[in-house]
């Protein structure tokens, strides 16, 4: 019978779940995650936010409350809320009916979809699509593309020696990618970089995607973490919608697993654009996600929706989870900058100005492999071995030891960051 | 974009996906003005009034998680499950008897959370799939009409067994046995561990006995699913004893036998749980190694899908099965649950007309369903007459009867039946 089970290898852990493990594992008291995205308040804590608190003991007051199935598309309240979160509440998309919006299991459901429905339905290449992914990116994307059957390829993001956009690379690569191909965008508080195009190289960037026939997806994960302000951080997504050719669509997967705290809870949606109303199209794509969903899960999770719908559509909560929004960017901006001023009193060698230029949970810090890892082992100090640090992670209580740490590995190793 | 509308052209011609044949019922019903209407169609609980139910245990436990504040974050569990959940449910399923125990104690059972029973069973296809060598899955005939979808969709070819005998309302174990000696050697085998969806039709033990001497003769590879565990008997761990703890001993006493079965685990229906997606897989082997390389695949595998399940649901059964209190009172529950089915199949067999057809089978059949024996012009009688809305098979969800409308649905079944 084991001979019925072809090539079985183990298989390594994966690397942000891997180092959460790790660091629960870790008995020193000090030690501090900067690894995996998720928020923590001042005292190091996860935080329910205030909205989301309110909004569960509204639902559990309500005497129609109950666990009863959705429908395969989810819960209609929150998804048509999702929508006019990313697009805004007097969206002429919303108006004319031109959006599908399909409840999914947070961020990595919704792509999962997206790369399952890209798969049986999308011919807009000659030959079989290819999604272009920032470099660097998610770990998880590519393994969610390339477990759907599609190949990924990767457009210049990233300018290590820089340490900004390299626009000129990530510009020719949509141009020199085979007509229709399809791009992955982050639509703000890039993962892992923190790094966002400028308002004026948003309009590069998609209008030469437009020009050669690609197709725009948005990974939606962080609207409002960027800068606190839901309007601002969905402008290039609203930019895209706004200048959307005749002959194409828009396919955007937001996740609330940040932005309301639901990560375990796997609130998500995704949407499809399209540039005119279809009634047939509209049926067609819908049925056709819903087709891939009832096979592999039947239909969503139904709480995580209601608790975000709750605080979307009662005014007062909509009002307290903006507040809490600025609650969590305006701390994550003050220990960015409390991180810099610190590496400089300690004259750390190197420039850091970017992690206050970069936005949203998480810094490039830039440091290497092994200076990751020496503070791990070192100093108990986990980040990725990208050198992402997720800032969430820093408060007043340990910004001054994970500076001192980052001093020691950056001298240790006489590396030196120059700007 | 989608060549079913001609200015678009960069999809495949997208039709509308075929609706669901069982929620597409419900919104017929939906639809119906008559008041005395009856939705004998989704298979989800209702009470005595014909509403949902909410069960006093989970009621409780999710007062105590959210209003009590047990439940301290929303983060992330991890990609299979939290520790503590699937140990709770891992000694709930297994610790019962004497070799499930030792199977506990010598790491032989792979245990992960899933989204539901659905997702159990679309990640055991997929791993199959992958990993196995025979890609064909023996069905009953008839089965849960999802079930197809599930296998196919993960690349494995569904096949059936003969079950259900139409002429005498009864388990065909003839032919069922006569196929299973000619299936595929190594092949998958899909059993419903009681409660058969739809037919409530289930083997004796005696008839399990003979189909598990087949299923080892030609070395089949069971996949156990039980949805409807506590509705056969009233009791959740005496209903484990149908299929669940033969094989268990057929495993752990002739490994040679029955090297290795899985097992796809919901809490959707014996805890009214439902719409929280909550359910496990379970893959029992004789070595310990092999159980480590499973649970990596499996991390590979839900990882791309959906990261991590949802953890509202799994923190209510964690709750119920750690509290002894509560723990007895869902058992109770459980008990309610049963003996109202029960009750409704002694009232239907009462007041239907034995003059016009045999009914025995009602008695005999278990669970949510009764697979009647009506054809389906009958049932579409039954919808056009009388506005009783059940699947064109003839299959009855008896949750939607009570003692307010089983008399009108005897006589309407009395009155197709009368040709």
């Amino acid at each position: 019978m084991s001979s019925a089970f072809a090539n079985l290898t183990i298989l390594p852990p994966d690397p942000l779940f891997g180092l959460s493990a790790r660091f629960k594992a870790d008995t020193r008291a000090n030690k501090v995650d900067l690894g995996i995205g998720a928020y923590r308040d001042n005292q190091g804590k996860p935080w329910i936010l205030p909205s989301v608190r309110l909004a569960e003991k509204k639902l559990h007051a309500d005497p129609t409350y109950n666990h009863e199935y959705l429908s395969i598309s989810g819960f209609e309240p929150f998804t048509s809320a999702a929508a006019r979160v990313i697009l805004g509440n007097s969206s002429p998309v919303i108006q004319d009916n031109r959006i599908v919006s399909i409840q999914s299991l947070s961020g990595t459901g919704a792509l999962h979809v997206a790369a399952s429905f890209l798969k049986q339905f999308y011919t807009g290449s000659d030959a079989a699509p290819t999604v272009y992914i920032s470099k660097p990116t998610w770990a998880n994307h590519i393994q969610i593309f390339e477990s759907a059957g599609i190949q990924t390829a990767f457009y210049p993001y990233w300018n290590d020696a820089t340490k900004s956009l390299d626009l000129e690379g990530y510009l020719a690569t949509i141009t020199a990618a085979p007509r229709g191909s399809i791009f992955l965008l982050h639509a703000c508080a890039h993962n892992p970089t923190g790094l966002d195009p400028t308002q004026a190289q948003w309009k590069q960037i998609i209008s030469s995607i437009y020009a050669k026939g690609h197709l725009p997806l948005f990974d939606s994960a962080y609207q409002g973490f960027a800068s606190g302000s839901l309007e601002a951080d969905a402008w290039a997504v609203r930019h895209a919608v706004a200048t959307q050719p005749q002959d194409s669509t828009i396919l955007i997967c937001q996740s609330f697993a940040k932005n309301v705290g639901m990560y375990g809870e796997r609130a998500g949606v995704i949407h499809a654009i399209t540039p005119k109303f279809n009634k047939d199209l509209n049926a067609a794509i819908s049925t056709n996600l819903q087709k891939i969903i009832r096979s592999e899960l039947s239909n969503p999770p139904a709480y995580g929706a209601k608790v975000v719908a709750t605080v979307l559509n009662t005014p007062e909560l909509y009002v307290q989870w903006e507040k809490d929004l600025v609650t969590m960017s305006s701390r994550i901006s003050t220990m960015r900058r409390a991180l810099k001023a610190e590496l400089e009193v300690l004259q750390t060698p190197g420039k850091w100005d970017h992690i206050v230029e970069q936005q949203g949970m998480f810094s490039f810090t830039g440091l290497s492999a092994r200076e990751v890892q020496r503070l791990e082992e070192t100093h108990g100090v986990y980040m990725v071995s990208s050198g992402r640090a997720s800032v969430a992670g820093l408060n007043e209580g340990n910004v001054k030891r994970v500076a001192q740490a980052i001093n020691e590995v950056v001298v240790h190793f006489n590396r030196q960051h120059k700007l | 974009m989608f060549a079913g509308v001609r200015q678009f052209n960069h999809w495949v011609d997208v039709q509308m996906a075929p609706p669901d044949k069982i929620l597409g019922l419900s919104e017929l019903y939906v639809k119906d003005p008559n008041p005395k209407k009856v939705n004998l169609g989704v298979g989800a609980y209702r009470d005595e009034e014909g509403k949902p139910w909410i069960l006093p245990s989970v009621k409780e436990a999710e007062r105590k998680l959210v209003v009590e504040g047990l439940e301290k974050d929303k983060e992330y569990v991890p990609i299979l499950g939290s520790g503590p959940y699937n140990s709770a449910v891992q000694k709930f399923i297994f610790g019962h008897d004497e070799f499930g125990k030792k199977l506990i104690a010598e790491k032989r059972i792979v245990s992960a959370q899933t989204i539901s029973g659905t997702g159990s069973l679309r990640v055991i296809a997929e791993l199959l799939n992958k990993f196995y060598s025979v890609k064909k899955c023996y069905m009953s005939a008839p089965t849960w009409p999802n079930h197809l979808n599930v296998f196919r969709d993960a690349g494995v070819e569904p096949a059936a067994y003969p079950y259900y005998d139409l002429d005498t309302n009864s388990l065909d174990i003839e032919n069922l046995l006569a196929t299973l000696n000619k299936a595929e050697k190594g092949a998958l085998i899909l059993l419903h561990s009681s409660c058969h969806n739809p037919t409530g039709l289930d083997a004796t033990s005696e008839q399990w006995d003979q189909i598990l001497e087949v299923i080892t003769k030609r070395e089949l590879f069971p996949i156990v699913d039980m949805a409807y565990q506590g509705f056969a008997t009233g009791d959740p761990i005496k209903d484990l004893g149908i299929v669940i703890h033969k094989m268990t001993k057929m495993h752990y006493e002739n490994p040679e036998k029955l090297p290795s079965f899985a097992l796809c685990q919901s809490f959707a229906k014996n805890m009214g749980l439902y719409g929280e997606r909550t359910g496990s897989v379970f893959l029992v082997h004789e070595s310990p190694e092999f159980i480590s390389k499973i649970t990596s695949q499996l991390k590979a595998l839900v990882r791309p899908m959906y990261s991590s399940p949802p953890c509202h649901g799994s923190k209510i059964v964690e709750v119920i099965l750690n509290d002894e209190k509560l723990y007895k009172s869902w058992l109770g529950d459980v008990a309610k649950i049963t003996n109202r089915l029960n009750e409704v199949r002694s009232g239907l067999y009462d007041n239907l007309d034995h003059s016009l057809r045999n009914w025995d089978h009602l008695k005999r059949q278990k669970g949510m369903f009764s697979y009647t024996g009506l054809s389906k012009d009958e049932m579409l009688k039954l919808r056009s007459d009388f506005s009783i809305y059940g699947t064109d098979d003839g299959r009855f969800s008896l949750a939607g009867i009570s003692n307010r409308n089983v008399k009108y649905v005897a006589e309407a079944v009395n009155a197709v039946v009368k040709k």
